[in-house]
């Protein structure tokens, strides 16, 4: 069964209608990649995951749970939305790091405040914060940061702020990973460090979308491809199918532009 | 003499350091409630805040003091201010922190929207409330974009409190001048000045550290 179900999500912004019926779906462990050119709708689309924007038409439902429905009153929507926002984990293109944490700080803030909310957070204190901090430094570890804990953003370099964003998207265990452009802000030589901790997650099969202008990588680790053009999904199937043999001319077009630079 | 004059100055000092601490326990506060409402999603708020701010900054301080002192005699037929020095320092403290909330305003919408909308968003998909992340992301990013330029408005208001003589409250600047027309001395007017630096002085020592604390991250 598919744990995410996106159906027919419609969005405009003023007069300009950025998402068109936009519906697929993702099965648990599988990474897919959303290409197109700018101002395609992609990114708008994984911002409508996130719930950063809401979709004027459509359902959103993650492991058979509705978590968004048009035709719903906007308060059900808004109910839990916190909640219903932690099934999904965001990387931005611009990593938004916490400027005034460390590393180790910015992966385990959310996780400490959440923990708050728990019944027994005042009797076990130390123990549930030695436990956040010890998760935390594992994820930095996974990301290959472990002499980075006690950075600041600003003494990372650009690829190494983008590996602590992943690693705090992680921390919250979402369902759906999210990444928007992961390597669009990095120097070249930055982005390979980047696209192979993303790479080793596929290879732990972790569910994750992935917003992409690296074609060779999208064909290579994500199991799906989604075309978008103009707000619409003009192809989506096997990546290695639509990447090597697009059917749709505008898929074809796109990905000639690519390949020829 | 000299002596003499220390202690009256020092007297006038406690007058003025009374108007600048109170002005600014109060519109510290009401900035950052003017800052909110100038960026109110409701429209009405935002224009009368609007209008608010340009018949604040638009007039002299001066004559808003005046305004607020001798306005409500001359206007509502009874006067809300006891004719004693505590009143004359409350009226002052009114008018400057009506004015001060309005420079302080414009640079809280500076520092709020200074912060990248990012970070707000890099929070919300983290499941933080909205006082989350006013509290644990914005809040310490605005204020290390507002001590510079609040500093200054701050040492301004030093100088400023030195107005509050037109309505005859016995702050420092009253104290020095009044030795002119009882004694003849101009020199105790300009010793004051002697006063005000230190104050000054002391003030910005304290921002160079505030800036320095706040230095560990960009």
């Amino acid at each position: 069964m598919a744990i995410l179900e996106v159906s027919n999500i419609e969005k405009h912004f003023e007069n300009t209608k950025v998402l068109k019926d936009v519906s697929f779906s993702l099965e648990e462990g599988k990474a897919l990649a959303i290409i197109g050119s700018s101002g395609s709708g992609k990114t708008t689309l994984l911002r409508c995951l996130n719930f950063l924007e809401t979709p004027d038409q459509g359902k959103i439902s993650v492991r058979g749970e509705m978590l968004f429905d048009a035709s719903r009153s906007a308060a059900e929507n808004e109910k839990n939305l916190r909640t219903k926002r932690l099934h999904f984990g965001m990387v931005f293109q611009s990593f938004n790091l916490f400027p005034q944490y460390t590393a180790l700080e910015n992966v385990t803030l959310a996780e400490k405040l959440l923990a708050k909310e728990r019944p027994d957070f005042k009797q076990k204190k130390k123990e549930i914060l030695d436990s956040i901090n010890e998760h935390g430094k594992a994820l930095l570890a996974q990301m290959g940061l472990s002499d980075r804990e006690g950075h600041y953003p600003h003494q990372l370099s650009g690829g190494q702020q983008q590996r602590v964003a992943i690693a705090r998207a992680l921390a919250l265990k979402p369902d759906i990973l999210c990444f928007d452009e992961p390597t669009s802000a990095l120097d070249p030589e930055l982005t390979g460090e980047v696209l192979k901790v993303i790479r080793k997650l596929a290879d732990k099969k972790t569910t994750m979308i992935i917003v992409t202008h690296e074609m060779a990588f999208a064909r290579d680790v994500a199991d799906q491809v989604i075309f978008m053009d103009e707000g619409f999904i003009v192809e989506q199937g096997d990546a290695a199918q639509v990447i090597d043999h697009p059917q749709e001319e505008r898929t074809k077009q796109f990905l000639t532009r690519y390949t020829q630079g | 003499m000299f002596w003499e004059v220390t202690q009256s100055l020092m007297g006038g000092m406690a007058t003025t350091f009374q108007i600048f601490i109170l002005t600014l326990v109060f519109a510290l506060p009401l900035g950052l409630i003017f800052a909110f409402a100038s960026i109110s999603k409701w429209k009405p708020l935002r224009y009368l805040m609007q209008v608010v701010v340009w018949v604040i900054r638009g007039t002299p301080l001066m004559l808003q003091l005046i305004i607020i002192f001798y306005g409500p005699g001359l206007w509502l037929g009874h006067n809300i201010w006891s004719g004693n020095e505590a009143g004359r320092v409350s009226a002052t403290v009114v008018a400057f922190a009506i004015n001060y909330a309005c420079y302080f305003s414009v640079i809280f919408r500076g520092g709020i929207e200074g912060v990248p909308a990012g970070q707000r968003e890099a929070g919300q998909v983290l499941g933080m409330t909205k006082p989350q992340i006013f509290f644990k992301i914005t809040l310490l990013q605005m204020v290390k974009r507002v001590v510079p330029p609040m500093s200054n408005e701050i040492i301004t208001l030093v100088k400023d409190t030195s107005l509050a003589r037109i309505i005859a409250a016995y702050e420092l600047t009253f104290a020095g001048y009044s030795f002119m027309k009882s004694d003849g001395l101009t020199w105790p007017l300009f010793y004051t000045g002697v006063f005000y630096l230190v104050f000054v002085g002391i003030l910005t020592l304290l921002f160079n550290y505030i800036e320095r604390r706040l230095d560990y991250f960009r």
